[in-house]
């Protein structure tokens, strides 16, 4: 996939160049806000259930290796082969050992974000593995060879006419065909041939139980299952924070997951995978790839809780306006700017600076992240390990120094409210991005203080 | 009781009107304000630019300006709640630590200090409420859209006291304006594209004015609508609170 | 040392001080069974299933004649017209009209019945075929998830599947489009 350098910044700007498909990806996203609003008001412990699995996923980080090293030993017993992957290069070896061991190269995968964040596909197809995304939004945004913009709802950036043409160019369907109905079952009939003539296929894990070396992958589309159970050999490729300690806590999870996701009550297919169908073989791969470290960060190892519904994403105002590839990094959205900066601090180092710290993100979290305050907190580490602008640093310099002097203050005060000319929004001259689409407030004859020293004092 | 009142730089600099409106209000109200005239800034827009390192200055003299007071009230959500979140004293942490713990925003000074029943405003126009995000989902200042929880509006409850006031009701009701401090010229184009969306809501819900208990959110769509040439002007919640009769 | 040593001596060096488990079970008694079979129908067909409550195999026979002429019938349930048994090998998976199984559990809140390797044998059946159909007594329909796992249990299982709907998707534009990669329609009959 091609990686630019340019910022989030610069790329939400691109993407405002169009507001047309600006409003209706802001429309969009914001429907599907609102059917989690409808569906969770149907539940009237709902906070309850977050804050339970808040706990359950705090028990679980504060246990890890433990509940780690059961939900091994029971895999093992189940007749599943575990893998360990300290990083991106180590899962994707494991991988690609594995059907070497078997000599197949060509693989099914349902969704996994894990496999976007260590770049698996194009790992296998320089080793000559050619790999299908099965999940249909995967499917599209793999033939127009982009990353997925959403982690629940991979081509939600797209137009059907865009896909219409994809898919005629590449499933030849007939040009100009654009009804969702038809171009689903275009992919149907040519993942058909896919699921069935695949001898490996990849798939993700939503959640796997320490207590009995169970995963669950839950989707709607049956995907998973089609290509896990039409194959010989099932990978699955799990960050070491999917853990949970029981099988009942899935009760909670499973609750959560979809409404927060869609608004759904569940996803179509929550499928337990515990042991290999006879004669057939499973794999899991455990993969660290920067989550131990995360967990070391007293203020950000809350993020591993995540359970990757989305809703973060679906709530955020800057994201329904910026666009998921705004954020240059296999999670968009706000839980992907708390996740990227651990992972490579200088590539990200703007993505906690992607958000007006509003808030709702961590009010619809399944989970209770408290995203915006980890971004906040990014903010505030970027800043120190010197990641910050030169500009930026001199004007918050300049900042502090006169606001940190009352005489400084009101002297520039005096001068034409000059003091303000240090704020980001006023800063000197219509070069500022504040003028290009917004006016400044008319400055007033005195100052509130000025005022107040006349009539008051 | 001793009120110092904390106005926030921006404020005092360009909305003068809704510093002496809420002056005003609280002394219409009988209480014993102050205005300590050697304060500045909180040291917000550094802090949400990851400069909080830099903050010291301001904190300092925070303390020093308000510790001594019973309340300190002040008419922004935004930088009550950077206060009450972030400040800290080298000096004399006892007192910051007294202060976090009675800065009040304006609004729930009124509804919850001085549990106002009546006020003598008359405001006969249609307007919009806007939720600013630190208020709301900082202070709780009213109900979250996100959560499954019982709706309440602090500052409804006052608006609803004004005589005439007409209030609209909004498609998105407590989405954010994307002002975000620095984010307004950081993050231009998403910045002004949620405020001439948040904008847009107002006008189309037929509002006269917009007005929110924080001065930053109005200011950045003030700036869109006057751009846009609209008769709709933004009014902070106190000159409403604050109108005569 | 291996990257299995490695990451397990990290995570125990990063680890946080134990943070207690909540109780769960608070959540069991929320939805009582009294109703359950009424929100399982109206869940059930909210999200794409047919429903149909019946007294017995006769009743199902006749929905089915009705409805699926197209090709193999494949069932775990006796007394199904013209169904081939599971494990028998004259049938092609991928060629499979409808399938049907009888479960033994169901859930009021979001529509889903579980089914497990025990009932299905061929954990492909209930997604490759066009069609499926579900068969539960009234009595296995349950309120919740959390009384859905306290009737799980600790049962051993090789594989389970809560399946809620026929198999969709909205991934363009957000249409809803039934038939993704599994069954297009979801038949369910609630003995009671």
């Amino acid at each position: 996939m091609k990686q630019s350098t340019m910022d989030h910044a610069a790329r939400a700007n691109d993407f405002n160049r169009d507001e047309e498909r600006v409003n209706w990806h802001d429309e969009t996203l914001w429907w599907i806000r609102q059917k989690r609003d409808l569906s969770v008001n149907r539940l009237p412990e709902w906070e309850e259930l977050r804050e339970a699995a808040s706990q359950i996923k705090h028990n679980a980080l504060s246990n890890l290796h433990g509940y780690l090293q059961a939900f091994e030993a029971n895999a093992i017993a189940n007749g599943v082969k575990v893998h360990w992957a300290a990083n991106a290069d180590e899962h994707n070896r494991i991988v690609h050992n594995i059907l070497k061991s078997h000599g197949i190269n060509r693989m099914v995968k349902s969704k996994s974000m894990l496999t976007e964040e260590c770049h698996l596909n194009d790992y296998l197809a320089e080793n000559g593995i050619e790999v299908i995304d099965s999940d249909l939004g995967e499917r599209i945004v793999q033939l127009a060879n982009e990353p997925p913009s959403h982690i629940v709802l991979p081509c939600i950036h797209k137009k059907k006419g865009e896909i219409g043409d994809l898919f005629h160019r590449h499933l030849g369907s007939a040009e100009g065909e654009t009804d969702p109905q038809v171009l689903t079952e275009t992919a149907r009939q040519h993942l058909r041939e896919v699921f069935l003539t695949r001898k490996a296929a990849l798939t993700g894990v939503n959640f796997a139980v320490a207590e009995t070396g169970e995963f669950v992958v839950c989707t709607n589309e049956g995907n998973a299952d089609m290509g896990a159970h039409l194959a010989d050999v099932h990978i699955a490729a799990m960050g070491i924070e999917k853990i949970i300690p029981l099988r009942k806590h899935l009760s909670i999870f499973l609750r959560l997951l979809t409404r927060s996701a869609t608004g759904q009550p569940i996803t179509t297919y929550s499928s337990h995978f515990k042991t290999p169908a006879a004669g057939k073989e499973m794999h899991v791969i455990l993969v660290d790839n920067g989550r131990s470290t995360q967990l070391g960060r007293e203020d950000f190892r809350n993020s591993l809780k995540c359970i990757r519904c989305g809703a973060c994403m679906n709530t955020c105002p800057v994201y329904r306006r910026s666009g998921g590839h705004s954020y240059h990094s296999a999670i968009a959205g706000p839980i992907g700017s708390i996740l990227a900066p651990n992972l490579d601090m200088k590539q990200h180092a703007d993505l906690p600076f992607a958000s007006t710290l509003c808030g709702s993100c961590s009010n619809v979290c399944p989970v209770k992240i408290d995203i915006h305050d980890q971004l906040y907190k990014w903010r505030q580490v970027i800043v120190k390990e010197g990641y910050a602008p030169e500009a930026k640093k001199l004007m918050m310099k300049g900042m502090a120094l006169t606001l940190s002097s009352p005489a400084f203050y009101r002297f520039a005060g005096k001068a034409g409210r000059t003091v303000m000319r240090l704020a980001p929004f006023a800063a000197g001259n219509k070069l500022n991005p504040w003028y290009n689409q917004r006016d400044m407030p008319e400055a007033p004859a005195q100052s509130f203080a000025e005022w107040y020293k006349k009539n008051r004092l | 009781m001793r009120i110092g009142l904390f106005i926030p730089c921006y404020v005092d600099q360009f909305y003068p009107k809704a510093a002496i409106a809420t002056l005003q209000l609280l002394e219409k109200l009988g209480l014993d304000v102050d205005f300590p005239l050697r304060q500045t800034c909180c040291g917000q827009p550094m802090a949400n630019s990851g400069f909080e390192h830099l903050t010291g200055g301001c904190n300092e003299l925070f303390v020093d300006n308000f510790a001594a007071f019973d309340y300190i009230v002040c008419p922004s959500g935004s930088c009550t709640l950077h206060i009450k979140q972030h400040l800290h004293s080298h000096k004399n942490e006892a007192a910051a630590t007294a202060i976090r713990g009675k800065v009040y925003e304006l609004v729930e000074f009124l509804t919850d200090i001085i549990k106002v029943k009546h006020l003598e405003a008359s405001f006969p126009h249609k307007v919009g409420l806007h939720q600013s995000c630190h208020g709301q989902r900082g202070l709780h200042l009213s109900q979250m859209t996100e959560l499954v929880a019982a709706p309440y509006s602090k500052p409804m409850q006052l608006l609803n006291m004004v005589k005439g006031i007409n209030m609209v009701p909004l498609k998105r009701a407590d989405e954010c304006c994307g002002f975000g401090g620095t984010f307004c010229v950081t993050e231009e184009a998403v910045s002004v594209k949620m405020g001439k969306d948040r904008v847009e809501d107002h006008v189309v819900a037929g509002a006269e004015y917009i007005t929110a208990a924080d001065l930053s959110c109005l200011m950045h769509m003030e700036g869109i609508l006057r751009r846009q040439n609209s008769p709709v002007k933004v009014i902070h919640i106190a000159q409403i609170l604050n109108a005569a009769l | 040392m291996s990257s299995r040593s490695n990451i397990l001596a990290a995570v125990l060096a990063n680890q946080p001080d134990n943070s207690p488990l909540p109780d769960v079970s608070i959540f069991n008694d929320l939805y009582t069974s009294e109703d359950a079979v009424e929100r399982f129908i109206a869940t059930a067909m909210g999200i794409g299933s047919s429903v149909h409550r019946v007294a017995g195999i006769d009743e199902i026979n006749k929905v089915i004649s009705e409805r699926f002429t197209h090709g193999p019938v494949v069932s775990n349930l006796s007394g199904i017209n013209n169904a081939l048994a599971v494990d028998d090998d004259n049938y092609h998976a991928a060629d499979v009209e409808l399938s049907v199984f009888k479960v033994r559990l169901a859930v009021a809140e979001n529509g889903a019945l579980w089914l497990t390797e025990e009932d299905i044998q061929k954990r492909v059946l209930p997604f490759i075929c066009q069609h499926l159909a579900l068969v539960v007594n009234a009595a296995n329909i349950v309120g919740s998830m959390h009384q859905a796992y306290e009737r799980i249990g600790n049962a051993r299982y090789n594989y389970g599947t809560f399946i809620s709907g026929p198999s969709k998707t909205a991934d363009i534009e957000q249409s809803l489009v039934l038939g993704a990669h599994g069954p297009r329609s979801l038949t369910v009959f609630i003995i009671d």
